[in-house]
């Protein structure tokens, strides 16, 4: 076994249309590393991560995922290790009712219906779920779908977790939770967001990607100390690490 | 716009009472299939101008609206709404069957009238049972009972599928109908040109979902199969629920009641009049 | 153009069961047995779509009415007859359900109407000659519209013919037909515009997704004459099974029980000759045989119509009290429930 659970080297992509979303890509990630991938929209994070669980086939260029490369033989192995949560749960979540859902992934792994039924309870325990097992997605609050998604792929007991845009439309206490249940996984992660904050607290390092290409990758602070880096990428520091809007207005005011 | 909004909201309600725990809710949904269409089918098996032995059958709404506690108002509001669209044809029949074929004194009813009639009353029936079926039941488990009574399960996932994203692609309709109306300015905005371009534009969105619903679904090992649970159990209840349902309808089919209550009460009034 | 139940006779309903059974079950095994999974959530999530669509209303020039899309022939080009037939039917059942839009013993009838027709027969056999290999501008819009026309003339022309042998509407054939046909010339018009225009928006936006549809109808084409005789022969078989069965009881049957059961007192000569009719009438009536049973149905109706004057305020009285007894009924066993 490798020590890399991911590995790219020299990826690049072209959409049918000719559009090149990446442009010789590299980078790799070690076993229980947490890394964000960010950018501006049409950076090529999306796509990326579509690269990583097989959905896109490379123009040029390889991943790797554990031992295995990324090819048409191994994709249930790739699959099987990376879970992938999507952005928009509502695409995730089409099984009639919870527990259909999070059974999906495990049924089709081929697993007896007993040993299913502890998977399904265990992975919605973790995203404190349980008791929505019996609802249709569609009578779930967005906080709720996002964390029943993240419950389909658990039960599925992937290596990694990629997960595109966590936090994205949620409401301040929703996010809150969802973050704390990032950080409670011992999982490999591989984050894309444009919520800086809470890239600040779950990741230690930070890929930035600009019009295909990477530009910087290194620690988190690092990366978020480099105001004009992020500027030239279409992106500024985390909320947290700029200067207090509402005091400097106050202060403003009262002068 | 109100009507999309209005009939998905229809649309959740059906779906919750489903969610309800009741002995009808109980049952297995195959029964309850079954008594719905043996029911449809012995209603609609009456004569084009029979009526009075129609009325019995409403024992079967009134029964499973109690035993399910349905609430009555709201399903006899939704029947109201259709009845008028499932009867419409018969509606002519006056025009065009004009025979005397009941008379009350000197009253005379044709044919025309009576179908008619018994048009709106068959209507009532059937729509009433088929709004039952979905509140009893629940959509999905009627689904289930459909594939284990041998639909094919390509339709069963399709079924599925589409309930799902009613919901998801209804929001979206009526978001992008709202925004049209908000900037049409009269009927203006409302011809052919934006309705494509809106439709199309829905079309899109909706068939990127799919592709990337099939993306989720590869994701998390899908190689084709599908692999839906099966449960509940045909078990002596259902039997019985079913047997019994089934001899009531045969009666009611084969005796018209209210003609023999009424003739008994008539010749009871007559048999009082004439002892004097 | 969704047919009731209200309106359809059993015979009718479950010929038309077995036809749409058939075409359904065909095309899932054709699904089946392709190998493209995409499909799966792609037929769903158009059938939504579909259903979404015929929500949204646009006004119809120069009428000062509003229209919405059908749609049969709209997922027909852009998904393949198969898998539009089962969206479309998705569609159909839903709306029988829920909202009770078309009957659930009808749906084998509407299906027909606005599955089958536009999926099976107009696409395969119009269509796809009308725009031949790779259509664009003018002759995909013109093979539309006219596909769309024909669907909306042969549906309703099925409707007229279904609500006809079911016995129940009074309207003549021809008057019905006046009525169905050229609304429908114009609705067909509108249909096809409007499915011009949207497909001609999506192939400008993303002209290989018609690609998807174009290889699965390259496969229909063949087993379509099978499918037809299959379809005429199921057809004859349950039709012809299933009324022999129904025409047993409406006027044979049921006349002779409720003779028995509900005049046997009554003891002038004229209701003796009735009995014996009856009696006679009940072991015919078996026969499927027309020319003996029919001069001593008329016989019988023409007394029953003296009868009927008798009976009459009978049925009313007892409809009236069996109404009382359901209420009373439902209330009680109400009270009780709650009671427990």
């Amino acid at each position: 076994m490798s020590h890399h659970i991911v590995a790219a080297d020299r990826l690049s992509f072209s959409y049918p249309d000719g559009t090149a979303a990446l442009r010789s890509v590299s980078f790799s990630i070690h076993h229980g590393e947490s890394v964000a991938v960010i950018g501006a929209n049409g950076a090529g994070k999306s796509t990326l991560l579509q690269q990583l669980n097989g959905y896109l086939t490379p123009t040029s260029g390889q991943v790797r995922i554990g031992d295995f490369p990324v090819t048409p033989k191994t994709l249930h192995d790739v699959r099987r290790t990376v879970g992938m949560v999507f952005q928009n749960p509502d695409d995730q979540l089409f099984m009639p009712t919870v527990f259909d859902d999070v059974a999906f992934g495990p049924l089709n792994l081929g697993m007896p219906t007993k040993d299913v039924e502890q998977r399904v309870t265990a992975a919605l325990d973790t995203v404190c779920a349980g008791h929505l097992a019996a609802k249709p997605p569609y009578r779930l609050s967005c906080g709720e779908k996002k964390r029943v998604a993240i419950a389909t792929v658990l039960a599925m007991d992937p290596a990694m977790l990629v997960m595109d845009e966590p936090t994205s439309g949620l409401d301040p206490f929703s996010r809150r939770e969802v973050i704390k249940l990032l950080n409670e996984f011992s999982h490999t992660r591989i984050i894309t967001s444009h919520d800086l904050d809470m890239v600040a607290e779950v990741c230690d390092r930070v890929i930035v990607m600009h019009a295909g290409e990477i530009r910087a990758d290194g620690a988190a602070e690092d990366i978020f100390a480099d105001a004009g880096l992020l500027a030239s990428c279409r992106l500024e520091p985390p909320f947290s690490m700029q200067a207090c809007v509402v005091c400097a207005k106050r202060g403003g005011q009262t002068s | 716009m109100a009507t999309i909004e209005g009939s998905m909201l229809d649309f959740r309600q059906l779906d919750l009472l489903a969610a309800q725990d009741t002995v009808i809710h109980r049952l297995d949904a195959r029964a309850k299939v079954l008594v719905v269409l043996l029911f449809i089918i012995t209603v609609v098996s009456f004569g084009r101008y029979e009526l009075s032995a129609m009325v019995p059958f409403f024992i079967f709404p009134v029964v499973m609206v109690v035993l399910a506690d349905l609430p009555a108002g709201f399903i006899v509001r939704k029947v109201a709404l259709v009845i008028p669209f499932a009867a419409a044809i018969g509606i002519f029949n006056p025009l065009f069957d004009q025979e005397i074929r009941l008379s009350i004194g000197s009253f005379g009813i044709s044919g025309g009238w009576l179908s008619c009639a018994s048009i709106v009353v068959r209507a009532t029936l059937t729509v009433t049972a088929a709004l039952m079926l979905v509140a009893v039941t629940g959509f999905t488990a009627v689904c289930g009972a459909l594939e284990r009574l041998g639909m094919p399960q390509a339709l069963v996932v399709q079924l599925l599928f589409m309930q799902r994203y009613l919901f998801v692609l209804a929001d979206d309709a009526a978001n992008a109908s709202r925004a049209r109306e908000l900037r049409a300015f009269g009927n203006r905005g409302m011809g052919i040109g934006p309705f494509a371009a809106m439709t199309g534009h829905l079309l899109l969105k909706s068939w990127e979902r799919a592709e990337r619903i099939h993306m989720a679904m590869l994701a998390r090992g899908f190689q084709g199969e599908f692999y839906l649970q099966r449960t509940g159990a045909f078990g002596l209840r259902e039997l019985l629920f079913v047997a019994g349902w089934l001899a009531v309808f045969m009666i009611l089919r084969f005796t018209n009641i209210p003609l023999l209550i009424g003739e008994a009460v008539t010749r009871l009034f007559i048999a009082q009049a004439t002892i004097p | 153009m969704h047919m009731a139940d209200a309106l359809v006779s059993p015979a009718v309903g479950g010929t038309m069961w077995a036809v749409s059974a058939g075409a359904v079950a065909y095309s899932s095994s054709r699904l089946r047995a392709e190998v493209d999974d995409r499909r799966v959530p792609l037929m769903g999530v158009m059938g939504a779509f579909l259903f979404a669509a015929q929500m949204i209303n646009f006004s119809i020039p120069g009428t000062g009415s509003s229209g919405h899309l059908g749609g049969g022939i709209l997922l027909a080009i852009l998904l393949g007859p198969h898998a539009a037939l089962l969206a479309i039917t998705g569609v159909l059942i839903v709306q029988a359900l829920f909202f009770a839009d078309g009957g659930l013993l009808a749906l084998g009838c509407n299906i027909f109407n606005m599955g089958v027709i536009p999926a099976f027969l107009v696409y395969p056999l119009l269509y796809k000659r009308l725009a031949g290999q790779d259509p664009g501008g003018t002759r995909l819009t013109f093979a539309i519209v006219v596909s769309a026309l024909v669907t909306l003339q042969l549906g309703p022309f099925a409707v007229v013919l279904e609500t006809l042998f079911s016995g129940l509407s009074a309207l003549p054939f021809t008057t019905f037909l006046l009525m169905m046909q050229p609304v429908h010339l114009a609705i067909g018009l509108v249909e096809g515009v409007v499915t011009a225009a949207v497909i001609s928006f999506v192939y400008l936006a993303r002209p290989e997704l018609m690609h998807v549809a174009r290889r699965t109808a390259a496969a229909m084409v063949f087993p379509m004459r099978n499918l037809l005789i299959a379809f005429v022969c199921a057809a004859v078989l349950t039709g012809g099974v299933v009324s022999l069965v129904a025409s047993k009881d409406p006027d044979g049957l049921e006349w002779a029980i409720t003779r028995v059961t509900g005049t046997a007192e009554l003891t002038s000569p004229d209701t003796k000759l009735h009995m014996l009719l009856a009696a006679i009438q009940e072991k015919v009536a078996f026969l499927p045989d027309y020319a003996f049973k029919k001069p001593v149905a008329s016989e019988q109706s023409a007394s029953a119509r003296a009868e009927n004057r008798g009976t009459s305020l009978a049925g009313i009285v007892g409809v009236g009290i069996t109404l009382v007894l359901l209420i009373v009924a439902g209330a009680l066993l109400k009270r009780g429930r709650a009671s427990l």
